[in-house]
């Protein structure tokens, strides 16, 4: 076990490394840079910069080297100080940027998970054992529309209803009274219920996939012999059934949180920013529109970087789980 | 199909060695002489005609295959079906609710016709209102003149499917936007995009998916686990923000065929991973069967046998992970032309027109804007309809 923890997490390393070149290629792709986007943004606003003083600008940032020192010289800080560059946007080192903004939407991805995981998982199991049911057709449409409807337009439309029916305004993660407030407990109470419409949307979404994925499983399952044996022997069916085809249906639910990651990320961006919730998202717009680079490299890197992580996790647990996957792994 | 048949269809699908017998049976020439016409159907049907057969029991599929069909053919022809063009403003009629269709004028049966609208202003809560004029009934033509146009950008025509004629109010099924623009039309207009951009995308990673999977599955070993990994760290990355990235990318002075051929591309670039896993898993497993061997030891080519014995096999499965990639190109396109990352306008796409309905005040006073919402629902939808009527059709040998 041991050893195949070590082995995968050896192997994290040339992966990280490509994840790391991956992003440096697209933000690499714009003509221009930075400098240019902010040349253009001043001459808009009316005031000329000489071709020396870009060319200056340019040298100061190092963007007039070419780009594999820049990509090394970026890789290089982060690996050995933690310096994700400089946000020339902000004007502030990125890692700091993002920092003030991650907790917010590793919260909200994580409790999406959750939930979407809480609200799956039983009704999977449901509509498996009694397929066909009302219940079951039901699952099955909630779960096409979740998948078929883009987050964002479920994101506006709640919001709509929210504000019209409840008079509750869902954008932002505070209500205004409480923006310049110190934490209070109404503070908190504020703040979940402006996070309770982003978690149901980008919970749903994964939750469909889910119930599909789960029904699909425990459908298999239940027709296997070891099953008609169980049944045969007098056990319960509560008890049959959570004792066996229960937690094999629920390892490849885990086995794809690899999957589900980069989905519950993306969703989490969009629905950010038609919320308007100071996450990575809105960030990451803006950041993207105006071309400060590290800035954008750096938020593709570190969320692609947690989606390893997080399936990562998930192989370990299967690995614990299933000791199949753990001697398969050794015996390569 | 009769239910005779489809219960034999069951009978031999199930007991899967009756069926074996009889191919046996066959070929040293003594076919069993109780066979009845419809058995005999069965038996002699190629997997193919098995696959057609069992996919149009699964009546869901079948509607929904009917529905997209007639979608495209709208997208097609969108400037015929359209009453208007894409661009056409109807002077003083920004912002108008759809416009409703009567049957009874006078309390008599009249074919279907509209009245005028008139704009008035609200005196107290300063919003215009439209208030319909019954003395007079407007019949809706079809195959009638209206606005000019060029067919598919090159023949200049003005005949429409239906429309209102010369000199009568406008018809717009689902209102009209802030600059008096139809929203029915430009739905259809939109769905050229949104319908092809899907289609192409999937069709380009298509290629590049049986390409690497088809490598990766049939050399195995080093080229194998190299592949696989390289898609491991493709597949981590999430894809809007990865989208968001690339597409910021496209200069905004290109033409909108251009930024159209480059969102393709986007697209494209992540979603064929999915295809080649699908390709590589069903090399893997099929060309351990004895038939590969077979072919191998008769002399048979690496290529004849991956395409003329392998490819066979997992065609259906392909078939049905195609049908289930469309929609998520062309809810990505939705999404990076909601953002303002996609196309462009004037080029009109479903996204775009979201795009338009961003303002949540905007909704609240106007909720037909959100109409081409139910476009892209419903096609994300009829897509996953056929995907899983093709799944459970693609194995016509299993249960």
């Amino acid at each position: 076990m041991l050893v195949y923890i070590i082995r995968r997490l050896l192997m994290l390393i040339p992966i990280l490394l490509l994840v790391s070149f991956i992003a440096f290629f697209v933000i690499e792709l714009p003509p221009g840079d930075w400098v240019t986007t902010y040349v253009s943004q001043l001459r808009a606003s009316g005031i000329e910069l000489s071709s020396q003083e870009a060319q200056r600008l340019s040298q100061l940032y190092g963007l007039d080297q070419p780009s594999y020192i820049r990509y090394f010289k970026w890789i290089e800080g982060i690996v050995l100080r933690g310096d994700f560059g400089w946000s020339f946007q902000w004007g502030k080192p990125v890692g700091e940027v993002i920092a003030e903004r991650l907790p917010i939407t590793l919260t909200i991805s994580l409790l999406a998970l959750v939930f979407s995981w809480l609200v799956a998982i039983p009704i999977g199991i449901y509509s498996a054992t009694h397929q066909y049911s009302l219940v079951d057709y039901l699952a099955t449409f909630i779960g096409f529309i979740g998948l078929a409807t883009p987050g964002f337009l479920l994101a506006m439309i709640l919001a709509w209803a929210a504000n019209q029916y409840f008079g509750f305004s869902a954008l932002g993660l505070y209500s205004t009274e409480f923006l310049d407030k110190p934490w209070s407990m109404a503070k908190a109470i504020d703040m979940l219920k402006h996070l309770i419409l982003p978690l149901i949307i980008i919970g749903m979404a994964s939750a469909g996939s889910t119930i599909r994925v789960l029904r699909g499983n425990l459908l298999d399952e239940l027709k296997k012999q070891y099953v008609v044996t169980a049944r045969a022997k007098g056990l319960s069916e509560m008890q049959l059934l959570f004792k066996y085809p229960v937690r094999l249906a629920l390892n490849p639910v885990f086995s794809t949180i690899g999957w589900l990651l980069p989905a519950i990320f993306a969703g989490e961006v969009l629905i950010s920013i038609v919320l308007s919730v100071p996450s990575i998202g809105p960030l990451l717009l803006r950041s993207t529109l105006a071309q400060d680079m590290y800035l954008t490299g750096s938020i593709v890197l570190i969320l692609s970087a947690l989606t390893i992580v997080g399936s990562l996790i998930s192989d370990i647990y299967l690995a614990w789980a299933d000791p199949r996957i753990r001697y398969g792994g050794l015996s390569k | 199909m009769s239910t005779h048949l489809s219960e034999r269809t069951e009978g031999g699908v199930t007991g899967s060695t009756p069926f074996i017998d009889e191919a046996e049976d066959r070929s040293i020439g003594t076919v069993d002489e109780r066979l009845e016409a419809a058995d005999e159907r069965f038996y002699y049907a190629n997997p193919w005609k098995l696959i057609m057969w069992r996919f149009r029991r699964h009546r869901l599929a079948m509607i929904s295959l009917v529905v997209l069909a007639l979608l495209y053919l709208g997208a097609v022809f969108a400037e015929f079906i359209s009453p208007y063009t894409a661009t056409w403003r109807a002077e003083g009629f920004q912002m108008m609710p759809p416009t409703k269709i009567h049957v009874f004028h006078e309390g008599s049966l009249h074919r279907p016709f509209v009245y005028a609208l008139e704009k008035t202003l609200d005196q107290e809560t300063f919003k215009y209102v439209f208030t319909e004029d019954t003395s007079t009934p407007y019949p809706i033509l079809f195959f009638t003149q209206g606005v000019e146009y060029k067919m598919w950008g090159q023949w200049p025509m003005s005949i429409h499917l239906f429309g209102t004629g010369e000199d009568a109010p406008a018809i717009m099924l689902f209102g009209s936007d802030e600059l008096g623009r139809d929203i029915f039309s430009r739905t259809i207009y939109g769905s050229r995009i949104s319908l092809s951009i899907g289609l192409f995308g999937v069709l380009i990673s298509f290629m590049i998916g049986i390409a690497i999977g088809g490598i990766s599955g049939y050399f195995g070993g080093t080229t194998d686990e190299v592949i696989q990994r390289m898609i491991d760290v493709i597949i981590s990355i999430p894809l809007i923000p990865f989208w968001m990235a690339l597409s910021a990318a496209l200069p905004r002075t290109w033409t909108s065929t251009q930024t159209f051929l480059a969102i393709t591309l986007i697209l494209a670039a992540v979603t064929w991973t999915g295809l080649a896993r699908v390709v590589r898993g069903k090399l893997l497993a099929l060309r351990e069967e004895d038939y590969a061997l077979a072919a191998q030891v008769a002399g048979a080519s690496k290529a004849r046998i991956i395409f003329r014995h392998l490819m066979p096999g997992f065609t259906s499965h392909l078939i049905v992970s195609v049908t289930l990639a469309i929609p998520v190109a062309i809810l990505g396109e939705t999404a990076l032309s909601f953002l303002g990352l996609g196309i462009q306008p004037p080029a009109v796409s479903w996204g775009v027109l979201l795009k338009d309905a961003q303002d949540l005040v905007a909704v609240a006073q106007q909720p037909w804007r959100l109409i081409p919402a139910i476009f892209v629902i419903g096609t994300v939808l009829l897509f996953n309809f056929v995907g899983d009527g093709l799944r459970d059709a693609a194995d016509p040998y299993s249960a």
